[in-house]
């Protein structure tokens, strides 16, 4: 009971992780139709940045996290008026193997700036635990699924509610109309990979608390958020969160119970079990949970 | 075939450009000079092996190897339209096929040791069949749900191929490949025939150029068949397609598994350069590699998929060749502004961009562009 209880929660801030992973992703793609693949290399970069207050100049945890996310949100929208908007008009896939490039491209930058030594970000959190039910409960855990639904509630009130929000929603929605009523369409792009890349980076940073440190190589877990925005449909910022839950906890729980009772699939299963979520929804519902079912036209 | 289509294939004198029936404009050979071109070009890569050092020579069996993926890619790709980034795992699957079948057995790894005519079309088969099996479900996915979703393939097979120890050795161990044994004739060591003597890495340059020229012209020639124009019929309008009567599912099955066999035969063969392979060498970061080769060469163009390899491959040593003259880059420590393994991988991030920006049409399209030039060269404007 308490293994079930402790490995729930430790799934629930995983996928805490998956969900603002897959609200990055889905915002470029709603905005764009592109699937940016250096979501890894922005969340570590992000991770750096948060360390880099943190460490280096001593700010408070929440403080280098914000500034951490804003240098993000300025390194996106020059990376989307460089890189992306030349590619508008052309195939999504063009534009998405653009995002393989940078991926490399600041993968190597990531991995320069912080060198050989393990990046920390000088979180409150640590490896403290809560006694919850007698279970064993990390903090970090809890703390990074309350500041992932939080920050994704901010990020869909001002979708919902602000004119800019409104904005984007119609970009996304039909380019050409907005474009007729006035809408700067190039800046809602730049808006949209802003915001995105600030995601990546809270990613980054809550990915990296409450470790003794992480490398660069971290970087491929974001990868993990493509299963998500699947399993959720690619167009939907509610259907990333559940799905990023699911397929947390779905993780976790393989983590937990697999060498138990199914030991014979290997070590280290549980990382692949993503992606092994994501080809059964595949099969069965390629749009995804909540994903708008695509209608081809001739 | 009556005798008048047959005399219209003939060329009419000094009129290239002219041709007189469907059939002459669609061989593989369609003008003069391009196939005077081909066989020179054949000719220079059969003799450059003897003017060069060793190393150059493995670099440029690596780029006929490349080539042989990235014409797998690109018939899926360029031709089919379907982006893939799995194509790491089935160059694994060939190069595992290859190791269990022409391998010797080491301990726990299991290793038949049979001659490279058995293994080496095997080696294309049995991905071809895994893609086979996987393709219905690649075919329900359109555009970037099936990068997504090939994706996704690289990471299981790097754990399959982790965890399944009697074929692969397991992680960071690794096994021995296969034997390149053809008919008792061993292509991996030295011989001396009629008295000169070849070294072992021109021995197997040569066996890779033959494997690769009967590649290329089987692909080039596949293209231009019903398949191949099936192929960019789905590629151009997938709905449109179907609606005239080309199944998605057949075409897209076979765009897969063709590009498997490709994928198959080149890691068989790249897994022998490497000279032991281990599951991580499959990762994510070698499909990357082959999406290059085919967008910086050139999509659905077999001779920009050579010139892709080319250039990805030969790009670490042309960059570790001019850092050398750059102080602040170079050496291979923390030291500088960037060490050259990071330099070679900026460069190639940066030229996938700057290719998909500028020129989407790779290195083919600027080929083409200076063959335009100097056509109508002095009035080129």
């Amino acid at each position: 009971m308490e293994d079930l209880i402790s490995s729930l929660v430790r799934g629930l801030g995983l996928g805490g992780l998956y969900a603002l992973l897959g609200v990055s992703f889905v915002i470029i793609y709603r905005a764009t139709g592109v699937i940016n693949f250096a979501t890894p290399a922005l969340m570590i970069l992000g991770a750096f940045f948060t360390g880099s207050f943190g460490n280096a100049i001593g700010l408070p945890f929440w403080l280098s996290v914000l500034l951490g996310m804003a240098v993000m949100a300025v390194i996106g929208m020059i990376i989307e008026r460089i890189a992306l908007r030349p590619m508008v008009g052309r195939p999504a896939f063009s534009a998405a193997t653009v995002t393989v490039g940078i991926f490399i491209i600041l993968l190597i930058v990531a991995g320069r700036l912080i060198g050989s030594e393990l990046l920390t970000v000088n979180d409150p959190f640590g490896l403290s635990t809560v006694d919850v039910f007698g279970a064993r409960l990390f903090t970090v855990d809890i703390a990074r699924l309350v500041i992932a639904l939080v920050a994704i509630g901010i990020v869909g009130l001002f979708l919902a509610r602000s004119r800019t929000g409104l904005a984007m929603r119609a970009t996304a929605f039909d380019q050409e109309t907005s474009l007729a009523q006035g809408i700067n369409v190039g800046r809602m792009f730049g808006l949209s990979w802003g915001i995105a890349a600030a995601m990546a980076a809270l990613a980054g940073a809550l990915l990296t608390a409450g470790s003794s440190g992480v490398e660069t190589t971290v970087a491929l877990v974001a990868l993990k958020a493509l299963p998500v925005i699947i399993l959720g449909g690619l167009d939907s910022i509610k259907g990333s969160v559940i799905a990023g839950l699911i397929i947390g906890v779905a993780e976790s729980l393989t983590r937990t119970y697999q060498p138990v009772y199914a030991p014979w699939l290997g070590a280290n299963f549980d990382v692949i079990v993503p992606y092994l979520i994501m080809i059964v929804v595949l099969m069965v519902r390629p749009y995804g949970l909540f994903g708008t079912k695509e209608v081809v036209r001739v | 075939m009556t005798t008048a289509t047959k005399a219209s294939l003939h060329t009419v004198k000094g009129r290239p450009q002219l041709f007189t029936s469907y059939a002459r404009e669609m061989s593989i050979f369609n003008t003069r000079v391009k196939r005077n071109w081909v066989i020179a070009g054949i000719i220079a890569m059969a003799i450059i092996p003897f003017f060069l050092q060793r190393d150059m020579v493995a670099l440029l069996t690596t780029v006929l190897i490349f080539a042989i993926g990235g014409i797998g890619l690109n018939v899926l790709t360029g031709y089919a339209g379907q982006v893939s980034l799995g194509q790491a795992f089935f160059m694994g699957v060939g190069a595992y096929t290859a190791a269990v079948l022409g391998g010797e057995a080491q301990g726990k790894v299991i290793g038949l040791g049979l001659d490279m005519v058995i293994w080496l079309p095997l080696a294309g088969l049995v991905p071809a069949l895994v893609a086979f099996v996987l393709a219905p479900l690649a075919a329900r996915v359109r555009g970037l749900y099936l990068a997504i979703l090939t994706l996704g393939l690289v990471f299981i097979g790097e754990h399959i191929f982790k965890e399944a120890k009697p074929i692969t050795g397991g992680a960071g161990v690794g096994r021995a490949p296969a034997e390149p044994v053809f008919l008792g004739f061993d292509l991996f060591s030295n011989h001396t025939i009629l008295g000169y003597r070849i070294d072992r890495f021109t021995v197997f340059y040569v066996a890779c150029l033959v494997i690769f020229l009967v590649m290329a012209f089987g692909a080039r020639n596949f293209v231009r068949s019903r398949f191949g124009r099936n192929f960019a019929a789905v590629r151009d309008r997938d709905v449109a397609a179907e609606v005239m009567g080309v199944s998605l599912l057949r075409t897209k099955t076979l765009a897969f598994t063709v590009s498997s066999f490709y994928a198959g035969i080149s890691g068989a063969l790249l897994s022998i350069v490497i000279g032991r392979i281990s599951p991580e060498t499959w990762n994510i970061f070698l499909s990357i590699d082959f999406l290059a080769v085919v967008f910086i060469g050139g999509l659905a163009t077999i001779s920009g998929s050579i010139m892709g390899a080319v250039f990805v491959v030969m790009l670490p040593k042309l960059v570790n060749t001019i850092t050398g003259f750059i102080p602040g880059f170079g050496g291979i420590g923390e030291g500088g502004l960037l060490n050259v393994f990071e330099l070679q991988s900026i460069i190639f991030g940066l030229l996938i961009i700057l290719f998909l920006i500028l020129e989407p049409r790779g290195l083919y399209g600027l080929w083409l562009r200076l063959r335009n030039y100097f056509k109508a060269w002095p009035f080129s404007y």
